[in-house]
Formats: C-alpha cells, sequence, structure tokens
C-alpha cells in the first residue's frame, strides 16, 4: 500500500517537474489562478484564526449587531468589514466559514467520485469485453441526467428515509455522496480510454509475461501513467462540484442554515436583496464566482499544459 | 551438442529443441460489436493472423522470422511467449505442451525461463519507475531471490553486464538514449535468467550506429548464457547477421525455412526472391535494386490457394485453388511451393551476396 502511494506521488511530482512548471511560469493567468486558489483555500483552512467570531456559534454573535453594511458605507461598523446579517453575524466570517463548508463538500465528493470512477475505468479499460460494454452503458445512463438531478433525487431520497434530527447531522455527507455519485463517470470514463491506450504498451506486456496479477498491473503500472488526466478532470470537476453544492443549497436542499455553505448564504441573503440587504448575498455570490473560475482557469491551464498538440 | 544434453535434463531425447511450434494458428475476431453486426447485418469478420506455423529451435540457436508488415511475426511471438492463447496448434517448450492442462500448470512454473526484449524502446519500460525497480521486476514478480540487498547486488550486476553502470539504477527511464533503453530491457529480459528470448525488432526503433552495438550484445550474452533467440526483424541484412535458421512469413504463413546461409544464397520460394531482390545494393556494386511488387493481401480475407498468387510471376492455374504444402530439401530447407514443387521455377541468381554490407 505504501508503494502505490509512493508511486503515485513520485508519479505527481515528477509530473510537476519539468516542461509543466515552465508551461505554469509562461502562463500569467495560470499563476494568478493559482495564487488566488491558493489564497481561498488557506483562508478557509484557517478560518478559525482569521474570523472574529464563529458564525455557527449562535452564543457568539448578537442580534444588536444585525444588518451593518460594510465598514466604509455610512452606518458601517469597523468591527464587521463586510458588514453584518440579519442575525447580526459578521459576513467575513460567514463567508470564510462557508467558503469552508463548500469546498470540504466540493474535495470530498471529488475525491469519492475518484474513489468510485478510477477502479470502474481501470478494469474497464483493462478487461475489455462485455464487462466494459456493461459498465460503460451505465455510465452513458447516468451521464444522460444532469449531476443535479441525481443529486435532488438522492437528496430527496436520503430526506424520505432518515428520520429528522439525524436529518441535519447527515446533510452535509448525504450532500457528499450525491454530488460525487454524479460526477465519477467523468473520471471512469477518462480513466478507461488512457487505460485502453496504456495496456498496449509494451511496458504492459512485459508485466504479462512476468505474470503479474491484473490488479498489480492496473495499480502500479498503469494508474501513475494515467495520472495527469485525472488531475486535470479532478480540478475541473472541483469547480463544478463546489458550485452544485451551492446550487442546491441555494435551492434548500443542502447544507442547513446552521451550517451554511456559500450556497446556503447567498440564499439566505437573496430573500434581504429588495431590503437593500445587498451585502449579503453580493459577497458570497462574489467569493464563490472567483473561485470556481480561478479553479476552473487552472484546469484549463492544466489541461493544455498536459496535452502536447495545444501547446 | 551432447554438452548441451548433459546440462538439460529435460532433454532426454538425443535432440529436443528448446521450442517448437506446430500447426500454430492465431485468429483475431475483428467484427463489428454484436449490435452492429445485427442492425447492419454486417458479417463476422476473422483476421488470421498467423495459420499454420510450424518450426523448431534448438538450444543456442537463433532463428529469426521475416516478412513485410502484418504478416503475423509479432503474433507469433505474442502466442509463444503466452500473451495470446494460439487458435489452433502447440507449443512446446523443453518438449512440455504448454497448452495442455499439465503444460498450463508447468508454464506457470517455467515462464521465467521464457522472455521477450521489444521493438519500441520507449514503450516497453515504464516512465514511472526507476530504472533499478524496472530491471528487478522479474526477480520479484517470479520471487526468484529473497532479501532487499541480494535483489539490489543482483540488478547491479545485471546493469553492469549490459554496459551500464550500477549508479544508473536510480534514473528513470527518459534520461535515456534509445540505445541505453534497449540495454535496459535487455538487462529486465536477463534478471530472471531466462534460456529463451524472442526480440521482436529490437534494432529497428535505434539508429544505425546503435543498432550494431545493442546486436553485437545480443550476440556476445548468447555465447556467455548459451541463449536461444527468436529475432524478429524487417531488416534482411541484420538478419542475415544474427540468424542460424530463417523462416520467411507471408500473410501469416511460414512460406520458406530453412538454414540462414541456404535461404540467403539459394532462395526457392518466389516470395523470398522478392524479398532478397528488394534489399539495397549494400556493396554498391551498382546491381539494380528491385522493389518489392505488389500490395499484401488483405488477411481478414486472404486469396485463395497461394496466397501469394496474386503476386507471382510463376503463379498457375494450381495455385489459385490449392494451398501449396511444404516441401523440405536437403539440409531441413522447406519450402511451400508449389512451382518449386513441380520443378518449373529455374535457380535464382544469388541476389544477396552473404558477407556484402557491414551492417552487424
Ligand atoms: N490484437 C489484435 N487484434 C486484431 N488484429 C490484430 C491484433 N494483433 C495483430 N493483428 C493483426 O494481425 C496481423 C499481423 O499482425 P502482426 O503484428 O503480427 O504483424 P507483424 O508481422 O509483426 O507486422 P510488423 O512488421 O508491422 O510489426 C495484422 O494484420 C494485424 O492487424
Ligand atoms: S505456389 Fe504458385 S503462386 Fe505461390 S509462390 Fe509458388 S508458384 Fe507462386
Ligand atoms: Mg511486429
Amino acid at each position: 500500500m505504501t508503494a502505490i502511494a509512493q508511486d503515485l506521488w513520485g508519479g505527481i511530482r515528477r509530473f510537476l517537474d519539468g516542461d509543466i512548471v515552465y508551461s505554469f511560469r509562461q502562463s500569467k493567468v495560470a499563476v494568478i489562478a493559482a495564487l488566488v486558489t491558493f489564497i481561498m483555500i488557506s483562508s478557509a483552512i484557517c478560518a478559525p484564526l482569521l474570523s472574529t467570531h464563529n458564525p455557527f456559534d449562535p452564543t457568539t454573535y448578537n442580534l444588536i449587531d444585525a444588518e451593518y453594511p460594510p465598514f466604509w458605507m455610512e452606518d458601517g461598523d469597523p468591527r464587521f468589514i463586510l458588514g453584518t446579517d440579519n442575525q447580526g453575524r459578521d459576513m467575513l466570517s460567514a463567508i470564510l466559514y462557508g467558503s469552508r463548508v463548500s469546498m470540504a463538500v466540493g474535495f470530498f465528493s471529488i475525491l469519492f467520485a475518484m474513489a468510485v470512477g478510477i477502479p470502474i475505468g481501470l478494469i474497464s479499460g483493462y478487461v475489455g469485453g462485455t464487462l466494459d460494454a456493461v459498465l460503460m452503458r451505465i455510465a452513458d445512463v447516468q451521464l444522460s441526467f444532469p449531476a443535479i438531478l441525481i443529486a435532488l433525487l438522492i437528496d430527496g431520497l436520503a430526506r424520505g428515509i432518515l428520520p429528522g434530527e439525524l436529518r441535519e447531522g447527515l446533510a452535509i455527507y448525504v450532500m457528499i455522496f450525491a454530488i460525487g455519485i454524479s460526477h465519477w463517470v467523468l473520471f471512469a470514463r477518462t480513466v478507461r480510454g488512457s487505460c485502453m491506450v496504456e495496456k498496449n504498451k509494451e511496458y504492459v506486456q512485459a508485466a504479462r509475461i512476468m505474470g503479474r496479477h491484473p490488479f498489480f498491473i492496473m495499480l502500479r503500472h498503469i494508474l501513475p501513467n494515467i495520472m495527469g488526466p485525472v488531475l486535470v478532470i479532478a480540478t475541473i470537476n472541483f469547480a463544478l462540484a463546489v458550485l452544485t453544492e451551492a446550487t442546491l443549497s441555494f435551492l434548500g436542499v443542502g447544507v442547513p442554515p446552521t451550517e451554511p455553505s456559500l450556497g446556503t448564504l447567498i440564499r439566505i441573503g437573496n430573500d434581504f436583496l429588495f431590503s437593500g440587504l445587498w451585502w449579503i448575498t453580493i459577497f458570497p455570490g462574489a467569493v464563490l464566482v472567483i473561485l470556481t473560475l480561478s479553479v476552473n482557469l487552472l484546469g484549463d491551464w492544466l489541461r493544455d499544459a498536459l496535452n502536447p498538440k495545444l501547446r | 551438442m551432447h554438452d548441451a544434453t548433459l546440462r538439460a535434463p529435460a532433454a532426454s531425447a538425443v535432440h529436443e529443441p528448446v521450442v517448437k511450434a506446430e500447426g500454430l494458428s492465431r485468429h483475431f475476431d475483428v467484427s463489428a460489436p454484436w449490435l452492429n453486426r445485427v442492425i447492419e447485418r454486417s458479417p463476422r469478420l476473422i483476421l488470421k493472423a498467423v495459420e499454420d506455423v510450424s518450426f523448431a529451435i534448438d538450444k543456442g540457436k537463433t532463428f529469426s522470422l521475416v516478412g513485410e508488415s502484418g504478416c503475423g511475426k509479432s503474433t507469433v511471438a505474442r502466442v509463444i511467449v503466452g500473451l495470446y492463447p494460439p487458435t489452433r496448434g502447440r507449443v512446446y517448450f523443453e518438449g512440455t505442451d504448454l497448452q495442455s492442462t499439465h503444460g498450463r500448470a508447468e508454464a506457470s512454473r517455467m515462464r521465467h525461463r521464457m522472455q521477450m526484449i521489444f521493438q519500441d524502446p520507449f514503450a516497453s519500460l515504464n516512465p514511472r519507475w526507476r530504472v533499478r525497480d524496472i530491471i528487478a521486476e522479474p526477480i520479484r514478480a517470479f520471487g526468484l531471490l529473497d532479501g532487499k540487498e541480494e535483489t539490489e547486488r543482483r540488478v547491479d550486476e545485471l546493469l553492469e553486464l549490459v554496459g551500464l553502470a550500477a549508479s544508473d539504477g536510480a534514473q528513470y527511464p527518459h534520461e535515456f538514449s534509445g540505445g541505453q533503453r534497449q540495454r535496459i530491457s535487455i538487462a529486465r529480459a536477463l534478471a530472471s535468467q531466462p534460456d529463451f528470448l524472442i526480440c521482436d525488432e529490437p534494432t529497428s526503433a535505434l539508429d544505425v550506429s546503435v543498432q550494431a552495438q545493442i546486436l553485437n550484445l545480443m550476440k556476445e550474452l548468447q555465447r556467455e548464457f548459451g541463449l536461444t533467440y527468436l529475432f524478429i526483424s524487417h531488416n534482411l541484412a541484420v538478419v542475415y547477421h544474427v540468424s542460424d535458421t530463417v523462416g520467411v512469413m507471408y500473410l501469416g504463413r511460414l512460406v520458406e525455412t530453412g538454414p540462414a546461409k541456404e535461404v540467403f544464397s539459394r532462395p526457392q520460394h518466389p516470395y523470398t526472391r522478392m524479398l532478397l531482390d528488394a534489399i539495397p545494393d549494400l556493396d554498391m556494386t551498382g546491381r539494380e535494386r528491385t522493389p518489392v511488387a505488389g500490395e499484401i493481401g488483405n488477411p481478414i480475407n486472404p486469396p485463395s490457394g497461394c496466397a501469394f498468387h496474386p503476386r507471382c510471376p510463376f503463379a498457375a492455374d494450381r495455385c489459385r485453388t490449392e494451398i501449396p504444402r511444404p516441401i523440405t530439401r536437403a539440409g531441413g530447407h522447406r519450402i511451400a511451393c508449389h512451382g518449386i514443387e513441380e520443378n518449373r521455377i529455374p535457380d535464382a541468381v544469388p541476389p544477396y551476396q552473404p558477407g556484402a554490407g557491414s551492417v552487424a
């Protein structure tokens, strides 16, 4: 197991040096996108250190502070840089904690999608034949449903099955499962395609002549060689997953308002938009746009950098 | 010769070839997927990549397969090494039938004694593995040595054996040239101490100057370890220099087999003659080079009778209907041709002068 991890790590590391890094330095967009992404991710991780209070904890905020505009406006309060919402929560803190929830859901749902999609893609591509045909038809069927529909379906199902008190606590896991399950097909297809190319290469034949087990060949020989495209898909789909989560939360079927994500914040703010409290919805919205945009740009750049034909 | 019999206990008979192929065939189903076949009513398509191929290779000898691209040389190699099961026919390794139930159990035990060197030195080594691990893989896969240090020592030995430095083991394949990679490939093939090596165009992807070095290394290793080779190449000059026996393939069938000297100096089959005529004149004596005439047939739907008849200047009616059976001449020279059997083809002027050129 450690050998596999080492191999994967080695693969990712070597993939990061040389040409890739050079192409990275050449691209201003990529550098800026990476910088923005890095800042957003690290500030989300460090949310407890950067925020003035924990917006999940009702004892840390007060209704008296409600509806302050951003500090640069008239009536603004320097304690609340981006203002407060209708319950007196500091918007900056809420956004920091909210993006944390959004990114966690995005990250773990992609991890889950990879955990399902990569093995299926590897087996489908390596074994081929009827098994491949069956798996890919299942993938086709799933792909014909939009991700958001599948996520809504699973979310609805979970709501029907789980008792009320469990529902709140499990909501975030249901989201991760729902979004992850609707993204595995992309990984499976990419991995399958690359695996079919790799398995005909002579180094795989050499391993077969040595009588290596197919699982060994898939994991130790093929997988490290197809991590590039997987990484591209993972990056772009991370942004998509964050958006899906935001959409679900905006529709009110996502994470509960007690643990707001960016999508939840936007929905809450939406109700106050016409009463002039624009900051409650605009700031989380802007953060969501900047985050998904920069991650997407990073993914686009990665895809081009890995595709020598476009370079 | 008796040296070999003494060392190999499996060779109880006086004369036991290391590898023997008997009536080997390999077909590929290249039909459209089932659904398309049903809807478009397209027929099943069977590609006969290899058809009824028989040969034997003695210990320490080199048997070469030649023929135009797509005639089935690599498929023969893959069937023998066990990558594809044969559609028909048998492969014997030191007298054991690898397809029999007993043979299959035996085959997994004997597999390490049969290794392969590939054509593309860039695709045959896993780019994500260190050279050290690549070379050690057969040792680990077959569990030949226990202990990390022992394996490492053996890998260092192998690297030096093929003319690389032990310190090269820490590098990745992309840090080496084509020739060096082919040396790594050879080291990996030798790691399990095989008796039989299959070399599928081991030099055709290399620069001419490097080809000779690799061929010489392979010859040295053959002498040192008594290796038996199945050698595949497009390059007839290379084949001439390395082979003891040559087999000429056309559309999946062996059309002529015999001692290399004999085949090159007195080619019988019209196809062999055509191939030899196409070799560029290495001595620059001014002899005209005749290009190989006509298109190679389609292996899905090969010409009837002798598959070579559309291109053969000696084709007769019988050639269009009846598949020629091989006849054996003196010295184990076998030819599958009606014209030769009927003695109606004149002897050829030796088209290829042994010793000409300086490729190997
Ligand atoms: N896995 C496969 N599936 C279907 N057809 C195949 C497969 N492998 C080989 N063939 C076909 O079998 C025939 C023989 O192929 P093979 O690779 O053995 O030829 P070759 O003599 O080695 O050619 P080359 O000199 O180009 O390497 C070709 O027509 C090829 O298209
Ligand atoms: S069998 Fe007939 S067609 Fe075929 S090579 Fe001989 S003479 Fe030519
Ligand atoms: Mg070939």
